[in-house]
């Protein structure tokens, strides 16, 4: 008997826990709303700032800051969409130039020209006319290339899009899924960017022809199929090829214990294409006055020099300061493919459309 | 004496209290399930308050479309016949007989059913990719082949047909079979025409489940089939997350859901037809040891096979977690300074046990409401078609839920989007269905006349549950809560979705270290995912400790 009692009250208990977890639930929502001395980030996964960095914004404007990292990239975007009339923060950062447009045509931005762009550089500003978004970070999506292998074999690494396709690099380069991942659909971008609105779809043919391979995620041809990742190293990928970020070489060597003296891969420089990554205050934001005070910071030299060894990005601000051990595994590139937010919003679908039928089917 | 009178009053009175009992799950799943998921398929088919269900007929004429359609019903008949031809002599041997080591075989085996599709992924890539084994024995490799997505989905699904149909297998009578051979039926005649009959509803049962999950399969395809592979489940999510085209997305949603239903309708027929009366004897009775070569062979057949396609994969995880010296990955999950989260990744073990609680919780509670409501002998057809409703959360995309979750939850009352209790109510969606079908065969085969006595003898009808049913149920209720417990633990598709970054869950702190170039957030990930697995091993150990001779189909 005693047994069913002690069973009976922990299915009380259960009951009464569920009551009061609702209960805590929802006191948490309207707090969190109706407070002005918080103002609320909403970013992608790969968000990460230096805690004295955020610190200090808090000492010096008084307001609260709470992240809501949301998915990965495009996710993050995407639900930001979906949930405009009711944002769940004030202010959004980390839609880049390639989903720019998505951002945009749907109204998720109101106007704010924010503090000090006038030391954003020229070249990474966007919506000139309206302001409704601040660039805040770059880098560049570019091949990277295994230094063991190319060394064993006597191979050059290859400098540009036109020599991937040459046969010394038949079967060696991975990519993404342009339409699923971010640097895939860079890369597809920095093609069409470089051989034109009729060109790039040659281009590609060759490179099916010449053996490229197309994983779905950035995570799986990097940690997977690349030769040069110490993660890849282990999974044994045999393609020393392989799409990612400038950035990736550093992050080999300060993610790496004991660190090494050199980085163990190489970016392939001429087969670079510029993102830039921007910020936005939420329409129908909640404290659009401490979402103001937010956008100002993102491009405050302290973030700015912040930045890179945080999410590995480069500042876009005059005068921000890239610390050494950032720029030496990994500079930035110097000519890299750029395209127009406008070009890309018009082209995007039917580009990865004809893209996926062309290389996938 | 009017007979009939009080006889209708005890009907009322029975209607009443199962809607009073039903009320709860009714309204768990309106809220947190219908309602969201509405919400955005509305969302997508809805354009100025008009329906455009004329989407429907566009997309389906699309040949891509209709192409997923045809491979995620090909994969998931192929995978189905895969792992009953893999899993059947398994569930044999494991009903029949008794050697050294079961109860924690049987738990092992029931680990890659909880484990996260992301991690299993991982895992399997290692060993039938490139540099797996079978790269380094044979030079094969079946990455990116649709073989590497039917391998995955039998070592998911081994353990829903070696528990579904071994259960039932171990408690028919082995006389029978023997009487048959006494009266000079051949084996394979006697097995054919006593044996498989008893058995054929389970083995029915069995099969539609791994169906069910390999029909609306995501990580396994997303991750092992690379782009060229698509199912219906992983092309909403394509639709919806990476693509943004909700209207496309909507239609395959109400695709999946029409398929997902008739599937399910068909299976709470085959398990109606189980439940018949079948003469069932105590399973401790029925296992002896192997006699013969044969048997011997038999047995060693099916160890071989559960260390090759369930063990091997687990041991690749633990073998790159230990791939540092010194336990180093493992100690790397105590600091912060990895910048991947706001807090070590160590804590996503006290998140995941507090959410794997309170989602525990909820779905006991409601699933228990729900069996209740469901055993009682007047279930009227509305009744048993709600048993089949509240399985479709397993058969419904996450991306969906998910989604769902973030437009519709958004106003007070309901305003639950910043709040940590989305995750467990998530959770709880999926652990609800286990518990009902766990707690349904059990509550069914109390017999009705005990309760009948009791309540001629005076009891109220609280004071009957409680000491007729309850005692009876007692077990089946803690391995219904350790199930619910376990998968809400390895919930990965909702959690991902609605997850905190300073409250992350395990198999959401796997997926994102993943996601991060460099030696050591790879190897804490490995090093958290055997974590995980150790923590549903243990969960899955303690629950076969508990194995009642009735334990419902999981």
């Amino acid at each position: 008997m005693s047994i069913n009692i002690k069973r009976l009250t922990a299915v009380a208990v259960g009951l009464g826990m569920v009551g009061t977890l609702s209960a805590c639930g929802s006191s948490d929502g309207s707090q969190e709303a109706g407070d002005s001395k918080t103002v609320t980030l909403v970013s992608h996964d790969s968000w990460a700032a230096s805690e004295d960095v955020i610190a200090a914004f808090e000492k010096e404007s008084g307001y609260q800051v709470r992240v809501l990292k949301d998915g990965d990239a495009g996710q993050a975007v995407n639900k930001a969409v979906l949930t405009k009339d009711n944002p769940q923060g004030d202010v959004f950062f980390g839609v880049d130039n390639t989903l720019l447009s998505r951002a945009l045509d749907n109204g998720l931005f109101q106007p704010y020209e924010a503090k000090g762009s006038e030391r954003i550089k020229a070249e990474y500003r966007a919506d000139q006319d309206k302001h409704r978004v601040t660039p805040v970070d770059t880098g560049d999506i570019c091949v990277n290339y295994d230094k063991k292998y190319f060394a064993d074999h006597k191979i050059e690494p290859p400098r540009s899009f036109d020599d991937l396709v040459e046969p010394q690099y038949k079967n060696l380069l991975v990519t993404e899924n342009a339409a699923s991942s971010s640097p895939g659909l860079g890369f597809l971008l920095g093609t069409a960017a470089k051989y034109g609105d009729d060109g790039w779809e040659g281009y590609w043919k060759k490179l099916k022809a010449n053996g490229v391979k197309v994983v779905d995620g950035w995570e799986q041809a990097y940690n997977e199929e690349f030769s040069g990742s110490s993660s890849g190293k282990k999974a044994k990928g045999d393609r020393p090829l392989v799409v990612s970020y400038a950035s990736s070489p550093p992050a080999e060597v300060l993610y790496a214990d004991p660190k090494p003296t050199a980085a163990p891969t190489g970016v392939a420089e001429g087969t670079c294409f510029r993102q830039v990554e921007y910020a936005g205050l939420l329409s129908n934001a909640k404290n659009a006055k401490g979402g103001k005070a937010f956008l100002d910071f993102l491009i405050s030299e302290r973030f700015q020099q912040d930045m890179p060894l945080n999410m590995f990005v480069y500042p876009v601000t005059e005068g921000a300061q890239v610390p050494p051990e950032f720029a030496k595994y990994g500079p930035q590139a110097k000519d890299p493919e750029t395209m127009d937010p406008a070009k890309i919003a018009d082209h995007r679908d039917q580009w990865v459309k004809s893209w996926t039928s062309l290389v996938l089917k | 004496m009017d007979l009939t009178r009080p006889e209708v009053a005890v009907r009322r009175r029975g209607a009443a209290a199962r809607f009073g009992l039903l009320a709860a799950p009714v309204a768990f799943f309106a809220v947190f399930f219908a309602y969201p998921v509405a919400a955005i398929v509305a969302r997508g088919l809805k354009v100025d308050g008009v329906w455009h269900l004329g989407r429907i007929g566009e997309v389906l004429a699309q040949s891509d479309v209709r192409h997923v359609l045809w491979f995620t019903t090909w994969q998931a008949l192929v995978s189905t016949a895969l792992t009953l031809i893999v899993a059947l002599p398994g569930a044999y041997v494991f009903a029949r007989f008794d050697f050294p080591g079961k109860q924690v075989l049987r738990a092992v085996v029931t680990v890659p059913f909880v484990l996260p599709t992301v991690v299993v992924g991982t895992a399997f890539l290692a060993l039938v990719g490139r540099g797996g084994l079978l790269d380094e024995l044979w030079g094969v490799r079946l990455d990116t082949t649709v073989w590497a997505i039917l391998l995955a989905h039998v070592f998911f699904n081994y353990a829903v047909v070696l528990r579904t149909v071994g259960g039932l297998w171990a408690q028919l009578d082995p006389r029978q079979e023997e009487a048959a051979r006494m009266l000079g039926a051949s084996p394979l005649k006697a097995w054919r025409r006593v044996t498989l009959p008893a058995l054929a509803p389970a083995v029915a049962a069995a099969a539609l489940m791994v169906f069910l999950f390999t029909f609306t399969s995501f990580g396994v395809v997303q991750i092992l089939g690379g782009p060229t592979f698509s199912t219906l489940e992983v092309e909403i999510y394509r639709q919806t997350s990476e693509i943004f085209d909700l209207s496309t997305a909507a239609v395959l949603t109400l695709i999946q859901f029409v398929a997902v239903g008739a599937i399910l309708a068909l299976h709470a027929w085959t398990v109606r037809r189980r439940e018949t009366a079948l003469r069932l004897v105590d399973a401790a009775g029925t296992a002896r040891r192997p006699r013969g070569a044969g048997q011997w062979t038999l047995l060693a057949g099916v160890l071989v096979t559960v260390v090759v396609l369930l063990l091997l994969p687990l041991a690749v995880l633990v073998q790159r977690s230990l791939d540092a010296p010194g336990f180093g990955y493992y100690r790397a999950l105590t600091s912060d300074d990895g910048g991947v989260f706001l807090v070590p990744p160590i804590e996503a073990i006290g998140n995941s046990l507090s959410y794997a609680v309170a989602a525990t919780a909820i779905a006991v509670v409601i699933g228990s409401l729900a069996a209740v409501a469901l055993t009682r002998r007047d279930a009227g057809r509305f009744v048993r078609g709600f048993d089949a409703l509240l399985m479709l959360p397993l058969g419904v995309s996450a991306v969906t839920v998910g989604f769902g979750f973030l437009i519709a939850l958004d106003e007070p009352p309901l305003d639950l989007r910043s709040s940590w209790i989305l995750v467990p109510l998530a959770q709880a969606l999926v652990g609800v269905p286990f518990v009902v079908r766990t707690m349904l065969p059990v509550l069914r085969a109390v017999d009705v006349r005990l309760r009948e006595a009791a309540s001629v003898l005076g009891a109220s009808p609280s004071r009957v549950w409680r000491e007729v049913d309850l005692p009876m149920v007692r077990r089946a209720l803690l391995i219904a809560a350790g199930f619910a417990f376990a998968v809400s633990l390895g919930e990965f598709g909702a959690t991902v979705f609605i997850a905190r970054p300073d409250n992350p869950t395990l198999p959401v702190a796997v997926a994102r270290l993943l996601g991060r170039p460099g030696d050591l957030n790879y190897g804490q990930a490995m090093a958290l995912s055997t974590i995980l697995m150790v923590v549903c091993a243990v969960a899955l150990l303690v629950l076969e400790r508990l194995r009642t001779d009735r334990t419902g189909e999981f």
